[in-house]
């Protein structure tokens, strides 16, 4: 027989933790289908945020240190200017990023660092059991909104990747969504790219992922996938907003 | 050994140069009074032999670059001074409790708050007790000369790696900014094998590096480990120094620049007959409790000096037999204590045992 269809070498058989109809297993698979294709799994170093993902080192085939919150870009810093031979990768969510560690991403997308983060948008705190994000959406309701997100009280939900987009040393900012096979597609792409960025030495790659957190949202999963393209595309818009060239290293 | 040739250099220099011969070739810093010399230093050193400087744009970025250039095997370091070091406490307990080694320099200044940029000792408690969250110690060397703000840093590099634990060397702007002669130690330093580092998981099993311990009792044997760990190094890393004491009939303990001006207060107090030492613990943690302990056996009367409002002396009053008396004297935030106001107490404590 003539397997069409396995799972990437990066992920072991571990059974995941993460809920039914989660946006994690999905793109835990689409990095480990770059980690495969690139043949990078054993000079790979991933790191895991603070956060549903922060298990992910029980899934992945390659070594993996996990960051204090929101500190993953400047643990990566530290990594890829010390061993530049290798992969770095930081999994991040919304919370670990687009709030406590707004710093570090910023710092490390402007210095340009050749590192590879991977935004997992959801719009809400997992793993603290569904409370207010920086992406969390006006008027969506979560343990500490639970009136909604108000703009007058909360401000608005970031834009991460529009944002990281306009700095100069950015090299290769998307956004994608998990909720079609057409859509898993293009961020399968952009996965892709995103890691043969940083073997190009090309500098800071960078991919947000909408994705479902149905446990939170209090949605089936059908609802959830749903949620994406009613509620998160219309403010999230999906694309490539950057694509460097050539590097700009001298 | 050396050749012996002595070179004139301000204490934050010597901290640039000890790292660099311990091997050091990662810094990552973020600036602040009084150590901005140590930053410098590295960003104009590092380049010239193949390492790397990156000015962090907090000093929570620069502990977390640290963790992660460790976490990869090679020898890296960050420095600061009292409020950034404030800001590390998170990515330290980080550390301590992935057992990563690391090297930390605190030239410390006065506090609380931006207090001033004039030397201090008030960030005693944060560097001996732990400092951030959890059960946790950092090894803490305190250096009294500039030769030692080279010597500690190559010291910290060797412990921090031969016990995977983040160490720290507790100097003060005064330590930082002043200038002396300095021997440069000649032979090579050794650097351990790491087979515990991140490099890529190549012909061998993936290896992580964690601290969230979730499995029953886990946790708990992981922290045990850690405790068995310090006492390890309590065991064998204990330093310190000591000034005639043999006969002494009080016991002056002091720390980094205190024991400096201490030691000019023994001197005089010696000349005049008076028989008094000078007890310097050289290791913070592990502190030197034990000798103290036999010590106080024999001496009756301790002072403790520091530039602050008494915290080493917990310490001292923790470690030294019952019977014995144990007088504090200290300036805080940024007053520093004269060896004519250190004499006195001497004298005044001397006559009262
Ligand atoms: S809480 Fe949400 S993000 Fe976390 S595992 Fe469950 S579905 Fe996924």
């Amino acid at each position: 027989m003539k397997p069409v269809f396995s799972k990437p070498k990066a992920l072991n058989d571990a059974v995941m933790h993460y809920c039914p109809g989660c946006g994690h297993g999905v793109v835990h698979r689409l990095v480990g289908e770059a980690l495969d294709h690139f043949d990078i799994l054993d000079r790979t170093v991933g790191v895991a945020p603070v956060g549903c993902a922060v298990l992910m080192y029980d899934y992945f085939n390659c070594d993996i240190i996990e960051a204090p919150h929101g500190r993953p870009p400047a643990v990566a810093t530290g990594m890829k200017r010390s061993r530049p031979d290798l992969i770095i990768f930081a999994y991040q969510g919304d919370g670990d990023l687009a709030s406590i560690g707004l710093a570090e991403i910023v710092h490390a997308a402007n210095r340009g660092e050749n590192v590879t983060v991977i935004f997992v948008n959801n719009t809400v705190y997992g793993m603290t059991g569904g409370q207010m994000a920086p992406t969390t959406l006006l008027g969506q309701q979560t343990t500490t909104s639970p009136y909604g997100r108000n703009l007058n009280t909360d401000g608005y939900p970031i834009r991460m990747a529009e944002m990281l987009a306009t700095l100069e040393g950015t090299s290769y900012v998307a956004r994608h969504a998990i909720d079609t096979p057409a859509n898993i597609l293009r961020a399968r792409k952009s996965i892709f790219r995103a890691f043969e960025m940083q073997v190009k030495d090309m500098g800071f790659s960078f991919v947000e992922l909408l994705t479902t957190c149905p446990t939170n949202w209090g949605m089936s999963s059908r609802e959830s996938i749903r949620r994406i393209k009613e509620e998160l595309i219309p403010y999230f818009p999906l694309g490539v907003f950057k694509e460097k060239e050539v590097a700009d290293y001298i | 050994m050396s050749s012996g040739k002595r070179i004139l250099v301000k204490g934050n220099d010597a901290i640039g140069m000890g790292a660099i011969k311990a091997g050091c070739r990662f810094y990552f810093g973020y600036p602040i009074t009084p150590q901005n010399e140590i930053p410098e230093f590295m960003s104009r050193e590092l380049p010239k032999i193949g390492g790397e400087f990156v000015q962090a744009e907090s000093e929570l970025a620069s502990i977390n670059m640290v963790l992660g250039a460790s976490a990869l095997g090679v020898r890296s370091m960050t420095s600061s001074s009292s409020p950034g070091i404030s800001l590390m406490q998170e990515g330290l307990s980080y550390m301590a409790g992935q057992e990563l080694p690391a090297v930390v320099i605190n030239v410390v200044r006065c506090g609380p708050g931006l207090g001033g940029i004039a030397a201090s000792q008030g960030d005693y408690f944060q560097a001996v007790k732990g400092g951030g969250h959890g059960d946790y110690h950092l090894i803490v060397l305190a250096p009294a000369s500039v030769q030692e703000m080279y010597d500690h840093t190559i010291l910290a590099f060797d412990l921090a790696d031969r016990y995977r634990n983040p160490a720290m060397v507790l100097a003060d702007a005064i330590l930082g900014q002043m200038q002396e002669p300095i021997v440069e130690r000649e032979e090579e330093v050794q650097e351990p094998r790491k087979p515990w580092a991140l490099t890529g998981a190549k012909g061998r099993p993936a290896r992580h590096i964690k601290s969230l311990l979730l499995k029953e009792g886990e946790l708990e044997s992981h922290n045990r480990l850690l405790q068995e760990k310090y006492r390890e190094v309590q065991k064998h890393e204990i330093r310190y120094n000591e000034l005639e004491v043999e006969d002494a009939e009080l016991v002056v303990a002091a720390f980094g620049t205190s024991a400096r001006i201490a030691r000019t207060a023994v001197s005089k107090a010696r000349s005049e007959g008076l028989k008094v030492g000078l007890f310097r613990p050289v290791t913070l943690f592990p502190f030197p409790g034990e000798r103290l302990r036999v010590l106080s056996a024999r001496v009756k009367n301790f002072l403790v000096v520091e530039m602050n409002t008494g915290q080493m002396v917990e310490d001292v009053r923790l470690n030294v037999s019952g019977d014995a008396s144990v007088f504090f004297y200290g300036r805080p935030g940024g007053a520093i204590p004269t060896p004519m106001e250190v004499y006195e107490r001497i004298v005044k404590h001397y006559k009262e045992q």
